[in-house]
């Protein structure tokens, strides 16, 4: 088993936060993790992105030219990292800031509504929580179970009255893939 | 060895270090390391030991200097123009035969550059960088775990052979994440303040002096060569490689640090194609492995140099093969990683047909 995730994003979108979930999840299970966080000097607003590799085995390269898989946030993501898919892929996409479809038809594609969901739910932070739920549900790196216990690693003093929220919205996230599962 | 823990690298070198044993930091900030000062602001102070953000690179590499010269295990970190800047201080500390620990975590240049992984400080590293006959022992691990690994190697040797060690590392090193575990702490009250070391007298006979000056030549060439007959030594005894996949290899790719990381993603695709490829991967830069690329050079058809500048170690790896066999090169530059497949893609050029 090696799944190679990117999510990519625009700075505060929680696009590293839901990256290094992903990786403490599957420290946690013992798996081999890289995470590879690129993005510009700006703490807000700039683009980021980061590869995650989740293994069984001791992993070489940490940088994804491929994506197996990709959590895109925002349009540009989608623009950038869409012709760069491995064909087959999966395309997780934040569709609240994505006004326009996919072109190519060789990915698999999961479009959710994730902002407007996110909101319903209490907080449009937890969009990439959502997204990384659905994600998990549909790939499997790691159990949804994990990602629960790790949300405590990172909300922790005061953020750790947010720890339910989040994990309301990765149970979200993964029923809406269910549902997209189910439904092919 | 604990339990694993998810890090930066940039706060696993800082950890590392202070198991290590380094009793002070000295340093001005620098992205893309700057996980590690932070890292050491916290922690230094919890412990009793010294953090110290200077005024400049200059004046932080002179501190270290100075904590050298009474024994301590002292380390700065930095990156490519901050390293720049501290030459000098380098030069010195050579000349003083004192040990210390410091980290590059590479940057694109020349220049200002950018934030970005790059691998050119390699000639700065290996060929001295300030100015004199002089070396520093520079390790260029590949991974998170081995960076953790060969800190307590770099501060027993810059202990054991009073000298300057670099901990080569990059910028994607410093920032990507991955589990490491640590080794046992070193017990500090058991290191002993060296012979020589300026503390004060005390109850010695003597004073101690520690100096980078000779004015007259035959002194100072006295120093050059008790500097050299210890850079013989070092040669004859601490170089370190790792060997992938060499044993039935018909080419090598040569590769340190980030790019070996991803030279070893490489070697899979080539053995998939049923092609045998292998990989040596200096991690002493200097001293180099010359002997041991020498003899794989009477197995292997060619060797392809893989490095994110534009072919510095492959001057080395040149020497090292002696015009044995063809040495290739490819690289990137400015910050710019390779992927594995655009690596392969190259390689395959070479190899041609397949």
């Amino acid at each position: 088993m090696e799944k190679k995730l990117v999510i990519a994003g625009f700075g505060g979108q929680g696009v590293m936060l839901a990256g290094e979930l992903l990786a403490e999840a599957a420290k946690d299970e013992g798996k081999f993790v890289t995470f590879l966080p690129s993005y510009g000097p700006e703490m807000r607003g700039g683009t980021a992105n980061c590869d995650v590799i989740v293994s069984d085995k001791p992993i070489a390269s940490p940088v994804i030219a491929h994506p197996q898989a990709a959590i895109i946030m925002n349009l540009p993501s989608l623009d950038k990292f869409e012709p760069l898919m491995e064909k087959d892929g999966l395309l997780v996409l934040n569709k609240t800031l994505i006004p326009r479809e996919v072109k190519r038809t060789d990915v698999r594609v999961l479009q959710i509504d994730a902002q407007t969901v996110a909101r319903e739910l209490g907080n449009e932070k937890a969009t990439n929580m959502i997204l990384l739920g659905a994600y998990a549900e549909v790939e499997k790196p790691v159990k949804l179970e994990s990602l629960k216990n790790a949300l405590k690693h990172f909300l922790t003093g005061k953020k750790e009255a947010l720890i339910p929220l989040n994990e309301k919205a990765l149970e979200k996230g993964a029923e809406i893939a269910r549902e997209f599962l189910g439904g092919k | 060895m604990g339990e694993k823990v998810l890090m930066k690298g940039a706060e696993a070198i800082a950890e590392a270090a202070i198991r290590a044993g380094c009793m002070a930091f000295f340093g001005y900030p620098i992205t893309p390391q700057n996980e590690t000062p932070e890292y050491f602001s916290r922690r230094m102070p919890e412990l009793g030991r010294v953090f110290l953000q200077a005024e400049s690179e200059v004046a932080a590499i002179n501190m270290v200097y100075g904590a050298a010269c009474t024994g301590t295990r002292v380390i700065t970190t930095s990156s490519s123009p901050g390293i720049s800047l501290m030459q000098e201080g380098f030069s010195y500390i050579a000349n003083s035969n004192v040990g210390c620990v410091v980290v590059n975590a590479m940057r694109g240049g020349p220049g200002l550059g950018d934030i970005a992984p790059a691998q050119a400080d390699y000639f700065q590293a290996t060929k001295g960088g300030g100015h004199g006959d002089y070396h520093s022992i520079v390790l260029a691990p590949h991974t998170i775990q081995e960076t953790v690994d060969l800190m307590y190697d770099a501060f027993d040797l810059a202990d054991k052979y009073r000298i300057m060690v670099v901990m080569l590392v990059d910028g994607l090193m410093g920032q990507m994440m991955e589990p490491v575990e640590f080794k046992e702490w070193v017990d500090v009250k058991k290191l002993k303040t060296p012979e020589w070391a300026t503390v004060g007298q005390g109850d010695r006979d003597h004073r101690n002096i520690i100096t980078s000056l000779e004015i007259l030549p035959d002194g100072l060439e006295k120093m050059n060569l008790a500097l050299q007959a210890k850079y013989k030594k070092i040669k004859e005894n601490e170089v370190r490689l790792e060997e992938y996949k060499m044993d039935d290899a018909e080419y090598a790719l040569t590769a340190f640090g980030t790019v070996a990381r991803i030279a070893k993603t490489v070697v899979e695709m080539a053995r998939a194609d049923g092609i045998k490829l292998g990989l040596i991967r200096p991690i002493t830069v200097w001293p180099f492995p010359e002997k041991e690329i020498n003899k794989r050079a009477d197995q292997v058809k060619f060797f392809f140099d893989v490095e994110m500048n534009e072919g510095q170690m492959l001057e080395d790896v040149k020497l090292a093969v002696n015009g044995k066999k063809p040495v290739h090169y490819y690289g990137r530059l400015g910050g710019v990683v390779p992927t594995a497949e655009e690596i392969y893609g190259e390689f395959k050029k070479l190899v041609g047909g397949k």
